[in-house]
């Protein structure tokens, strides 16, 4: 099973609801931190990390004796990677998606080649709980969609993998969610959380994922989310309040089990309601 | 020789576009009897990524030796300098005014992109 908790907007406590069910599991279980580009599960879960691996993605190299400045490679990039300029082409490899096009299109033997551009570093190591997998984004790399993908490559089907998934909507989000079996959205009762997890919802909605909701700081804001999970038929499966204690655990690095020993019961419930919905879910199609 | 300015409308008197990338239209000028041909940005307008780079291929296509603009970003500048074409930022008034100024030698041209990309 694949769980992959989202949110829209940031800071709405996505890490700390991943975490906290992780550990609360106690066993078996596979966080894996997808939001590359900063990356905190392991402040709060603390893994021992036993592999380290550069990852790369591939990207063109142009070989300007063979180049006969066809242009089609040019022509077929919708990323603008590849430019003729005058009697010289010049790449962009930062802009690069890696998709091949270029390559696929060349007439020419070996003018272009496959070369890495580094993307950062993926890590996997174990915790209380389980197995950790996380991806460090590379300072100046623009993208993390395919480091994303690398972390996902560790998914184990047959085992809980709980995916700590990026704010937004964008692609890296996107990326986080697709193919999984529930998409759980943490949210919180302001204008802005309510803004930007309908946008989320949006989004999962086309990818055709079971969802339900989290209200994070629940007694705080308006109850307008209350309103509009009522409208659109979404399941509340948890309300965690604003109070001091779970943020001082957090300031510190600790998990909110770990400090009020109580919530672990009611991670555990929160597991067993998204797994009855996963399975209605499938039962339905 | 033949120089290009960024322009809001098909005239010479339109309106220097600031932006090189994802301007209304590059006006290419002849300057020896100061023909006009209008090149149609409206592809890069929205282009996806990469305006800068593909508006500036498409400049150094049209063989011209200077681009006249508001605002250059640094892979566009990369993609001018490789097709030979220097570039004058900070261009502003009509596309007439550049002309006038570039005839004048009252244009400076920049050694560098003067805005980051995704400006």
């Amino acid at each position: 099973m694949i769980i992959s908790v989202a949110s829209g907007k940031g800071g709405t406590g996505k890490t700390t609801v991943a975490t906290n069910m992780a550990v609360s599991l106690g066993a078996g279980v596979r966080l894996l931190d997808c939001d590359v580009e900063e990356p905190n599960a392991h402040l709060f879960v603390s893994p021992v990390i036993e592999q380290s691996e550069t990852v790369f993605t591939a990207v063109p190299e142009i070989d300007k004796d063979k180049c006969t400045l066809c242009r089609k490679c040019s022509d077929i990039c919708r990323f603008n990677v590849i430019a003729i300029a005058g009697k010289t082409i010049l790449t962009f490899p930062e802009l690069c998606h890696s998709c091949g096009g270029c390559i696929a299109v060349c007439p020419e033997e070996g003018a272009i080649t496959e070369v890495g551009r580094e993307l950062g570093l993926l890590e996997q190591g174990v915790f209380d709980a389980g197995d950790f997998v996380h991806g460090r984004m590379r300072i100046g790399e623009a993208m993390s969609p395919p480091l994303i993908k690398k972390v996902r490559e560790r998914i184990k089907p047959d085992q809980i993998n709980i995916i700590d998934a990026p704010p937004g909507t964008s692609c890296p989000v996107i990326t986080a969610m697709k193919d999984t079996d529930f998409v759980l959205m943490v949210t919180e009762p302001t204008p802005f959380g309510l803004h930007d997890l309908k946008l989320a919802v949006e989004a999962v909605k086309l990818l055709g994922i079971p969802h339900g909701l989290v209200i994070n700081r629940s007694d705080m804001g308006n109850d307008d989310v209350w309103q509009y999970a009522r409208t659109e038929n979404l399941p509340i499966l948890m309300e965690i309040p604003f109070d001091r204690a779970i943020a001082e655990a957090y300031s510190r690095g600790r998990l909110m089990v770990e400090s009020m020993p109580e919530w672990k019961g009611k991670f555990q419930e929160l597991f067993r309601r998204i797994e009855k919905l996963s399975k209605a879910w499938e039962n339905r199609n | 020789m033949k120089i290009a300015v960024t322009s809001q409308g098909t005239g010479i008197d339109s309106k220097i576009d600031p932006r090189f990338g994802r301007a209304a239209y590059i006006l290419i000028i002849d300057m020896s009897d100061e023909k006009v041909e209008v090149i149609d940005n409206a592809e890069n307008v929205n282009a996806f990524k990469g305006a800068g780079i593909q508006a500036a291929a498409k400049v150094g296509d049209c063989g011209v030796d200077a681009l006249l603009t508001g605002f250059c970003g640094p892979n566009a500048f990369k993609t001018l300098a490789a097709a030979g074409v220097k570039v004058a930022n900070d261009v502003s008034g009509t596309v007439q005014d550049a002309v006038d100024a570039f005839k004048n030698g009252k244009i400076v041209f920049s050694d560098d992109a003067n805005v980051d990309g995704h400006w």
